[in-house]
């Protein structure tokens, strides 16, 4: 039956090291994004002849506190190895990347990953140069190649086959990119700069790879629709062949690679141009010193320092910019628990309302950590209710404006003062008058009163307080 | 007085900062000489006229004002066609380069220019470096000054022909397994491969990267010392490069110095050429060294050893030769691009393809353990094995060829016979370690090479020995045209 087919799923993930000025062995820049077409580019990175490969010794720091994040063991001598294979983005036709085939000597090996309630074995983590890029011309049978992303510094990170369920592999995923957030290393947010393959098998059946998945969030619904199929494939007993298939991102399915690709044999060889790179303990000591904190153990300081819930601290620092921003803030105006709930509950809500983003986007809005303690200290000290508030935190998020107390103070302080209520009161009960007769007999019809008193006061009146005014009014008609 | 072209680099430095004459005669006479002779020799695939001579101006005005001029000022330097020159023509006399102008200049280059070198052309090689005759050029062989039916020796054949024929003052070549020293021994002229990352490789094509160093070619063993002066040392462009103890001497101090000759390679020589090895072995007994003859067996294995390596190694390295980016004219319109790929690749020589096919063949999953593996421990054996020589030797001597020049065309179809010429030269490459050859004498009016070696970064003894020798032998470096 198909519930007892187990389900083994491997991932393999690029992740470029963003955070570098310059390419992995030229002195072009790592932000290629900003360029026009074959701009950033050197003799090196277009492999003229006679180039050679420069090793960008900062990347090998990145690369490693990447591997101590993981916990992999990290060997002391590290040899680059050429990946031979022709393909029209590949400017030298051979990649420069790592292999342990012939003794460990790529960046990481046998590393670990908590996420959620489970762990995944990181087989190894490798620093390798991206290749450049083909863009297909519409109505035409060439293609065009940019280079400028070529030499771009990646660490690949390969798991062993250890999720059994593709939410899981979002979890784990969704961890990955907090601590390469949380390294410095990395800006997920960018197009292009995280990418994940990933491997399933079902059952005794042959692994099937999925190819050209973009976004971490569309990995989950890869294996998802994989697994379907399989599974629906097995239960009319058809066999599964070991095929790379690519993912289709506008049909939300995986296709069959156009082309069959066949075993390659990549004839791995060390890179002689790059020396070997000698990592001892020292190295790996001072290193150790200089990492920065990572989500656990900053979800651990947010709950004891801040007296924040396991939750709300997860949700937080899923996203290190969302972290950030709740600190920042709450170092102005120390109210965690105000400031973290309308991060998670208003502001997450209205990001993910108004983009299919992941919640990283909180870097373009416009309010600044300060508007936002601001209007937690307005919260606080009942100079605004909780509906104003929400009413200044959406106009703030759109405009960078916040229109303080002291702007206007009058304007958005909460109307404390009885006569004024019951004026505003009076004034519904005036223009209201049918509806204060139908109130009289149905009290829901009160609640209607109150709206509109909100309305005029612009819901500076507190509605327990209102209300009850308007009841009291009631029973003097 | 001798000719103009005739002068040693130091005769020519000296002749042009006293004023005995200027750059621009100097170069004149040079290119006059390239004009006459090189339709026969053909050294030179590209001569650098206009350039050469407003550098000669430029120089000789900087004299004439009485500034300071480079250490090199108003030398003819020829540079082999695998070397990249900034906005001059770079083949590599290979069909896929032949319109490659690279944009920047190998590190060399820079160097030799900062020096006020001047560069006066681009010379003739096997395509890529891959040959030890010259005759695996597109262009065409090189011919042999001493006699122009004989193959020069190669890979850097241009570069010791033009040499040899006073065609330019002094020449770069690079020696991968031997493509300085060979076609130096066959043209008579002094050849050096320094110690892998003596000299940077930027910009230098690669072949076998882990085996190759750019080296100087020159008439006089002083000649090769001042032009290793200018190109040695660390380069921040080359991560292999290492500090050396450069500016070496041209004055050798050192007579007592203790030389093993290894007879493994004399007696697989041509009878001609180990006598002609022993004699050059007494002369520097005579002039006080202590020699004695050792045997290593283990260098049975150097020469398959080498061609597994470089022919690895240039598999991977030539495999960028896509025409995407740089090549020759050859339209992409209608081609599938892998079917494009190998319309390109098919202009590659037949040694050139040879060597892809067995590179890649011998990295290939199931043969790198037989063959790649087993060929880099066959390496560090020897480095092991020499590392220990040189604790007892000051220097090792051997012939740099095992045989005498030949006729060209004699040995074109026999690619092994050829690959067997490397035997006595790939020892160095496989060692990292330095070596010269340097003019021993003549059989029947053929150039014959003695080969000396040392360990890692001692070219001092070399050259030590290499002074000693030119100054005891007394053997002709006259140019034989």
């Amino acid at each position: 039956m198909i519930s007892n087919y187990s389900t083994k799923i491997g991932l393999e993930i690029h992740c470029q090291l963003t955070s570098l000025k310059s390419k992995l062995f030229c002195s072009c820049h790592c932000n290629y994004r900003e360029y026009s077409p074959n701009e950033n580019i050197c003799p090196t990175c277009t492999g003229l002849p006679g180039t050679l490969p420069l090793l960008n010794q900062t990347a090998i720091e990145k690369a490693a506190m990447v591997c101590m994040a993981l916990r992999c063991t990290i060997p002391n001598n590290i040899l680059f190895y050429r990946k031979n294979y022709f393909y029209l983005d590949l400017p030298k036709n051979f990649q420069l990347t790592q292999y342990n085939a012939h003794g460990i000597t790529s960046i990481g090996v046998d590393g670990l990953l908590g996420y959620g309630q489970g762990e995944a074995r990181i087989r190894r983590v490798q620093l390798e140069e991206d290749p450049g890029r083909l863009s297909y011309v519409k109505g035409s049978s060439g293609s065009l190649i940019d280079y400028n992303r070529a030499g771009v510094p990646l660490v690949e990170i390969v798991t062993e086959p250890d999720f059994h369920d593709p939410k899981d592999v979002r979890l784990f995923l969704n961890k990955l990119a907090s601590i390469v957030e949380h390294l410095g290393v990395c800006d997920t947010s960018l197009e292009g700069a995280v990418r994940c393959d990933a491997n399933i098998s079902i059952g005794d059946s042959r692994r099937v790879e999925i190819k050209n998945v973009s976004s971490f969030g569309d990995v989950e619904k890869a294996l998802k629709f994989e697994m379907t199929r399989q599974k629906a494939m097995l239960n009319y007993e058809m066999e599964i062949r070991g095929e790379t298939r690519h993912w289709d991102e506008q049909r939300k399915i995986t296709k069959q690679s156009r082309t069959k690709e066949e075993e390659q044999d990549y004839r791995y060889f060390s890179e002689p141009d790059i020396p070997s790179i000698q990592i001892d303990e020292d190295y790996l000591k001072e290193l150790h010193s200089k990492m920065p904190e990572l989500p656990d153990e900053r979800k651990e300081r947010f709950i004891n320092y801040y007296n924040l819930t396991e939750h709300v601290s997860k949700v937080l620092i899923e996203h290190k910019d969302l972290a950030d921003y709740f600190e920042e803030s709450a170092k102005i105006y120390f109210a965690p628990k105000e400031i973290s709930s309308i991060i998670v509950t208003d502001l997450m809500s209205y990001v993910d309302d108004n983009s299919k983003k992941l919640g990283s986007t909180i870097r373009y809005i416009k309010m600044s950590p300060k508007q936002l303690a601001e209007i937690a200290r307005m919260i606080k000290e009942g100079i605004v209710n909780r509906k104003t508030a929400k009413q200044l935190l959406y106009e703030a998020v759109v405009s960078g404006k916040l229109i303080t107390s002291s702007e206007n103070e009058t304007n958005f302080r909460k109307i404390d003062d009885e006569g004024l209520i019951l004026r505003s009161i009076e004034n519904v009960f005036e223009t209201e008058s049918l509806a204060v007769l139908d109130a009289k007999k149905n009290p829901n019809v009160s609640n209607y009163l109150l709206g509109k008193v909100m309305e005029l006061t612009k819901g500076r009146v507190d509605p327990g307080r209102a209300l009850s005014q308007i009841n009291k009014k009631l029973l003097e008609y | 007085m001798s000719r103009l072209c005739d002068l040693s680099l130091d005769e020519v430095t000296d002749g042009i900062r006293n004023q005995h004459f200027s750059a621009e005669d100097y170069v004149s006479h040079i290119l006059e000489r390239i004009a006459k002779l090189d339709a026969d020799i053909k050294a030179f695939v590209s001569v650098n006229s206009d350039h050469a001579i407003e550098s000669a101006r430029r120089i000789d005005s900087k004299i004439r004002r009485g500034e300071k001029v480079g250490y090199l000022a108003g030398i003819t330097v020829g540079i082999k066609d695998n070397i990249s020159t900034k906005g001059l023509r770079t083949t590599c006399a290979s069909r896929v380069l032949a319109d490659y102008v690279p944009p920047y200049d190998a590190t060399v280059i820079r160097k030799l220019k900062e020096s006020d070198a001047i560069v006066i052309g681009k010379l003739n090689l096997d395509e890529f470096a891959m040959g030890s005759t010259t005759e695996f050029s597109n262009f065409g062989p090189t011919r042999n000054p001493w006699n122009l039916d004989y193959v020069t020796g190669g890979s850097s054949g241009g570069s010791a022909a033009a040499v040899a024929a006073a065609e330019c003052t002094a020449s770069l070549g690079s020696d991968t397994g031997g493509s300085v020293r060979c076609p130096a021994s066959f043209c008579s002229v002094v050849g050096f491969k320094p110690t892998y990352g003596s000299v940077s490789r930027y910009g230098l094509i690669a072949y076998s990267n882990s085996l190759e160093q750019i080296g100087p070619i020159a008439r006089t063993v002083s000649g090769v010392v001042r032009v290793m002066n200018v190109i040695s040392g660390v380069d921040p462009n080359d991560d292999t490069t290492r500090t050396v103890a450069s500016p070496y001497s041209v004055e050798s101090n050192r007579n007592h110095l203790r030389i093993a000759l290894l007879n493994n390679l004399t007696v697989n020589a041509q009878p001609e050429v180990s006598k002609c090895i022993y004699s050059a072995m007494d002369t520097l007994s005579s002039a006080g060294c202590i020699c004695e003859e050792i045997t290593l067996d283990s260098l049975e294995f150097a020469l398959a050893s080498y061609y597994v390596i470089a022919m690895a190694e240039a598999s991977s390295n030539l495999a960028r030769y896509d025409n995407i980016r740089y090549g020759f004219d050859l339209d992409p319109e209608g081609y599938e691009w892998n079917s494009y790929f190998s319309k390109v690749r098919s202009n590659f020589g037949e040694e050139v393809k040879r060597r892809i096919i067995v590179g890649t063949y011998v990295l290939s999953s199931g043969y790198y353990g037989r063959y790649y593996l087993k060929a880099q421990k066959v390496r560090a054996l020897l480095r092991r094995e020499f590392k220990s020589l040189y604790s007892k030797y000051d220097v090792i001597i051997a012939p740099t060829m095992p045989i005498l020049p030949f006729k060209i065309g004699e040995k074109i179809g026999d690619p092994i016979k050829i690959y067997y010429m490397d035997i006595d030269t790939v020892i160095s490459n496989l060692t990292g370690m330095p070596a010269i050859s340097i003019p021993a004498g003549f059989s029947n009016g053929l150039p014959i090479g003695l080969q000396i070696m040392s360990d890692d970064f001692q070219e001092q003894k070399i050259f030590d020995a290499a002074l000693l020798f030119e100054r005891t032998a007394k053997i002709q470096v006259r140019s034989p045209l």
